[in-house]
């Protein structure tokens, strides 16, 4: 694992985690998924304006705004994701990174490392295999950060 | 007799199914727990699935923390799985109910393990959760706390359901079911649509290898279909017959599980085995033949 350290926010979330048994991680991954925000009116019924993740079990759609500012530490991000109820493993991924990076400027959300989803100590409550998709999901947040800054 | 029993009565093992209602009545006479009651398990591809809401008094089992052993790729021995039953309350004379997620692919899976280990009275909800859903019936967060009983080490006897990549190549040439989407069966997809990419060096399929999409065998609502339909897939258009030595195989060993329960339990099939080896190995194993 790399030592660059995460976001405060997301920081938090990752001690919450780690800390916390198997059957509480579940419960907490439970309660990420159950408050991914929904989407905006203007992408609701638009999943064509949203990026497909493949690597997660079930299907999952996200997409970035990066507002506008004069360099990349002024320009905060917003994140959007949208994926059914019966995906709540998937939901909850992206409730933590909701949670975690949604707000944070684009150079911020650019340094996050990528094994970030290996330090929650998830691996061991729902199998390494599952872990893919969120660390897919992170990817494509970035490589989407790193496009729309792209002058 | 409703009509859902009529079905499940022309069966070859009608006793390996129970109906939406049947499973009603039983939870809210209490049958479900308790040192005589059923145990009722869920078995999903997503682990989180029971969590936001499961059948009152179900228990979790989880194919991949429960089931497989951590290190090796193989299922647990018979130890750890006797203290996964025991966990649950579940005796060797228990009559245990598996339901889930995916037209009950993880739930047939989960069924087939337990049949590895000789547990005799193992049965499935016909349609899984989603009819269970589909029907409007009670689900609930509460998790019950099963009293923990003791269960027997029993040794797991693989070889008269299960099939080895060398028992593979010895069966070339006898009935193989490749369950898969016609996609990964023809080669042209190296993984399920829809799903991430799990490592197979080489796409196609086991030489001889019928294909038959696991989920012809399922109806609209993820129940199974009727013996007459089945038989129309299996016997008629595929040629097979119940006394074949049939292995079934998938990607990993769960799509076929379905099949395998299909075959054997609603067919009376009495040689199949499913290959849990399946793509994931043979599309990687160095020298084996393939087929496109």
């Amino acid at each position: 694992m790399s030592d660059t350290p995460l976001p405060t926010s997301l920081a938090e979330i990752a001690e919450d985690f780690r800390s916390a048994s198997n059957d509480l991680k579940l419960q907490l991954l439970l309660e990420f998924s159950d408050e991914l925000p929904g989407l905006p009116e203007r992408y609701a019924g638009h999943l064509d304006q949203l990026e497909r993740v493949d690597e997660c079990q079930s299907p999952l759609f996200l997409t970035v705004e990066v507002a506008d500012g004069a360099s990349l530490e002024d320009r905060p991000v917003s994140l959007f994701f949208d994926a059914p109820a019966e995906a709540p493993t998937t939901r909850g991924f992206a409730g933590i990174l909701h949670e975690g990076l949604d707000g944070l400027s684009a150079a911020e959300v650019l340094a996050v490392p990528d094994d970030a989803p290996m330090r929650f100590g998830l691996a061991e409550a729902v199998s390494p295999l599952r872990m893919r998709g969120m660390v897919a999901m992170l990817g494509r947040i970035k490589r989407q950060v790193r496009a729309k800054t792209a002058d | 007799m409703s009509a859902e029993d009529t079905k499940i009565s022309a069966y070859a093992h009608p006793e390996r199914l129970v109906t939406t209602d049947w499973l009603a009545e039983q939870v809210s006479a209490g049958g479900i727990g308790g040192p005589d009651g059923i145990v009722l398990l869920e078995s999903d591809e997503d682990v989180l699935l029971y969590e936001t809401g499961h059948i009152p008094g179900a228990l979790k089992i989880d194919w991949h923390v429960d089931l497989n052993d951590p290190v090796t790729r193989d299922y647990v021995d018979g130890a750890r799985f006797a203290e996964v039953m025991g966990q649950r309350g579940i005796s060797r004379d228990t009559t245990v109910v598996i339901y889930g997620d995916k037209s009950n692919w993880w739930a047939a899976y989960a069924l087939w393990v337990f049949s590895l280990f000789g547990h005799e009275d193992v049965r499935l909800l016909d349609g899984g959760r989603a009819k269970w859903v589909a029907e409007g019936r009670e689900l609930t967060r509460e998790v019950t706390s099963p009293t923990t009983v003791d269960y027997p080490v029993a040794e797991r006897d693989d070889a008269p359901i299960r099939a080895f990549k060398d028992d593979v190549l010895a069966h070339l040439g006898k009935p193989l079911v490749d369950v898969r989407s016609p996609g990964e069966y023809s080669g042209e997809l190296l993984h399920m649509p829809d799903y991430p990419q799990e490592g197979a060096m080489r796409g196609g399929h086991i030489p001889g290898a019928k294909s038959v999409p696991w989920a012809r065998a399922a109806a609209e609502d993820g129940s199974f279909k009727s013996r007459e339909d089945l038989e129309a897939i299996y016997l008629e258009e595929q040629g097979l017959t119940p006394s074949d030595d049939v292995v079934a195989y998938c990607r990993i060993g769960e799509r076929s599980s379905h099949t395998w329960f299909v075959l054997t339990h609603l067919l009376g099939f009495e040689a199949v085995r499913n290959y849990d080896g399946s793509w994931t190995e043979w599309g990687n194993a160095v020298r084996v033949p393939i087929e496109k």
